[in-house]
């Protein structure tokens, strides 16, 4: 299987209304982020076969970087993908498979089964995985608030004093361009994680929802960079490991050779 | 043995390698496979492009074949080799200090031996690690904690009964302890990578240095918190060092990072062989600055002095190697053989 091979395809209906399915099906999965990356699971190239039947049934298959990731995060994707599929209005089914992996099975039925990752995993887990998605949450907030901090003092020209007194209704009135504008809607998107995101509320703030402190600012940008190091470290190397494991990088002609 | 281009030589210890038997015969399921193939990925993944070896000698490469690649061929003086049991997933075992042993006896001056325990495996377990000592003399233990084993998918060292095994250790006199995070530690609802663990250890066991290898990643950014406040923690850099060749700006930041929190006498070089081969490693380690950028805000130079400690001689201090000494050792030898 190759990135090309993936397959979008819908049957029973016209062309046209099926090809507005298949296209709002990608939009739902790209809602749908790798909880330790924070990063879409279309972008990370997870998913392998996104499919409608004749009855309305949404068919995923995804896959991701090696045989032993983690299982939980695993059950968070499959999981998310299922719940976000499920808001379309005309879905009727969902049919979430991850494929090769150690605890497929077990996923598959749960999620099928739309039981909680404990009742999935009876007594392997000790409760449910609420903490596990917090901790990585922050985490992406975290990353997302080093991404806009330094668009805003580098391409926005905004100076490193004013970032912890802006409110959130005068960060979201900053004239931004293309790159600008979606760092701060993503971040936005995350803002609610660490404390109430009322617009009067500070727009930055610690992970523990205390405000920044001007004088140690530059202290706590560089504890960000390192986490968001980290992250796209951890990126890179999932995306090399998924090239390798499925062969992503040879071309479909000379495999058929 | 490195030698600079001015002449100087650099004495290599190469902390991270294995012998392993990872070929279709030795499988005894389909994560025996499943094993060998991500540990592939890991290598094709991350090698230079004319490095890439095909899978067969990937699975089971023969004793002369990694002597060469280490020592002829590359540039190590020494090495250490580390165990992986995985008895669940291989007939006779992945990697064990037996097997391991068969190269220490056959070049006893190259290799420093390292055994392994499993606290799940009680009483027999302990017997183990005595024999490890006793019979194998080991010099260090090595730990993978995603290890399967029946029923259970891995275990923690904070666990009463990890605790009682490095107890014992510590009674038979070893210092050095290797920790493989892996995932897929129970309970499964927790961060598989989590190293909170390695924290509450080190603290227990002062007299113990806990080297953790790939440096706690992915979870690098919670691993520099706990090394900088354990004095006993190290930094193995096997995973983290081949990303000189296909992402050397990351691995800037993480050796600048790794230098900031932990400090460059705690960080100790790894080929992993055989995932990757020492000879490019350090070719392009030796060769690599850091970029103006990072090293200011950081504040941390890779000098000539710092990849000396890194290449050998933070690893020759725990491990009681009298350098000078060795090299006169291996020279001989060396010699001998000629």
């Amino acid at each position: 299987m190759t990135s090309t091979d993936v397959v979008k395809s819908v049957a029973g209906i016209s062309d046209v209304r099926a090809d507005m399915r298949i296209a709002e099906v990608w939009q739902q999965l790209e809602t749908v982020v790798d909880p330790e990356l924070d990063e879409s699971v279309t972008e990370m190239n997870f998913i392998s076969r996104a499919e409608i039947d004749e009855d309305s049934c949404v068919h995923v298959d995804f896959r991701l970087p090696t045989y032993w990731c983690a299982a939980n995060f695993a059950f968070m994707m499959a999981d998310d993908m299922r719940t976000a599929l499920r808001t379309l209005p005309w879905v009727k089914e969902t049919k979430i498979v991850l494929c090769e992996h150690m605890y497929a099975d077990t996923i598959n039925t749960g999620i099928d089964a739309g039981h909680t990752f404990a009742e999935t995993f009876g007594k392997e887990a000790d409760g449910d995985i609420d903490e596990v998605r917090h901790t990585f949450l922050v985490k992406a907030f975290q990353r997302r608030q080093e991404a806009l901090i330094n668009h805003l003092t580098a391409a926005a020209g905004l100076a490193l004093e004013r970032i912890p007194d802006l409110t959130i209704a005068e960060l979201s009135g900053l004239v931004l361009d293309c790159e600008g504008e979606k760092l701060l809607a993503r971040y936005l998107d995350r803002r609610s994680v660490v404390g109430a995101a009322t617009l009067t509320a500070p727009a930055f703030v610690t992970s523990d929802g205390s405000p920044l402190d001007v004088d140690s600012l530059s202290a706590y940008l560089s504890g960000l960079r390192r986490i968001r190091a980290n992250a796209e470290f951890n990126g890179a190397l999932c995306r090399g490991l998924l090239n390798v494991r499925f062969d992503l990088d040879t071309p479909l002609e000379s495999k058929r050779d | 043995m490195y030698t600079t281009k001015d002449g100087e030589e650099i004495f290599v210890i190469d902390a991270h390698t294995h012998f392993w038997d990872g070929s279709p015969a030795n499988h005894k399921n389909i994560h025996g496979k499943q094993f060998i193939d991500c540990f592939y990925a890991y290598h094709s993944g991350l090698s230079p492009p004319d490095q890439v070896w095909p899978k067969e000698k990937f699975e089971k490469y023969d004793a002369q074949t990694m002597y060469d690649d280490l020592f002829v061929n590359g540039y190590d003086d020494m090495a250490i080799l580390q165990p992986t049991y995985l008895g669940d997933f291989y007939n006779n075992g992945f990697n064990t200090t037996e097997r391991n042993n068969t190269m220490k006896q056959a070049h006893p001056d190259r290799f420093i031996l390292n055994g392994a325990f499993d606290p799940r495996d009680g009483q027999k377990g302990i017997e183990h690690l005595h024999e490890c000592v006793e019979k194998y003399q080991v010099k260090g233990i090595k730990l993978y904690t995603a290890e399967w084993k029946g029923e259970s998918k891995g275990y923690k060292l904070s666990d009463k009964e990890s605790y009682r095994f490095l107890e014992e250790a510590q009674k038979l006199g070893i210092k050095n302890v290797h920790v493989h995070k892996g995932p897929t530690i129970i309970p499964l609802n927790r961060d598989a990578f989590d190293v909170a663990d390695i924290d509450d250890c080190a603290t227990s066991f002062q007299d113990l240095n806990f080297i953790v290898e790939h440096c706690g990643l992915p979870r690098l950014d919670d691993f520099c918190w706990i090394a900088t406040q354990e004095t006993n923690v190290y930094g193995g850099l096997a995973v983290a060092i081949p990303f000189i060749h296909s992402r050397p700006g990351y691995f800037a930041h993480i050796i600048s990072e790794l230098m900031f929190w932990l400090g460059e006498d705690k960080l100790l070089f790894a080929s992993d062989y055989g995932i990757w081969t020492p000879k490019w490693i350090i070719d392009k380690f030796m060769a690599f600055e850091l970029p103006d950028e990072i090293a200011k805000e950081t504040g941390v130079n890779l000098t000539l002095d710092v990849k000396k400690k890194i290449l050998g001689l933070n690893a020759a201090k725990l491990y009681g190697i009298d350098v000078e000494a060795q090299k006169k050792k291996l020279g001989n030898a060396h010699r001998a053989a000629a």
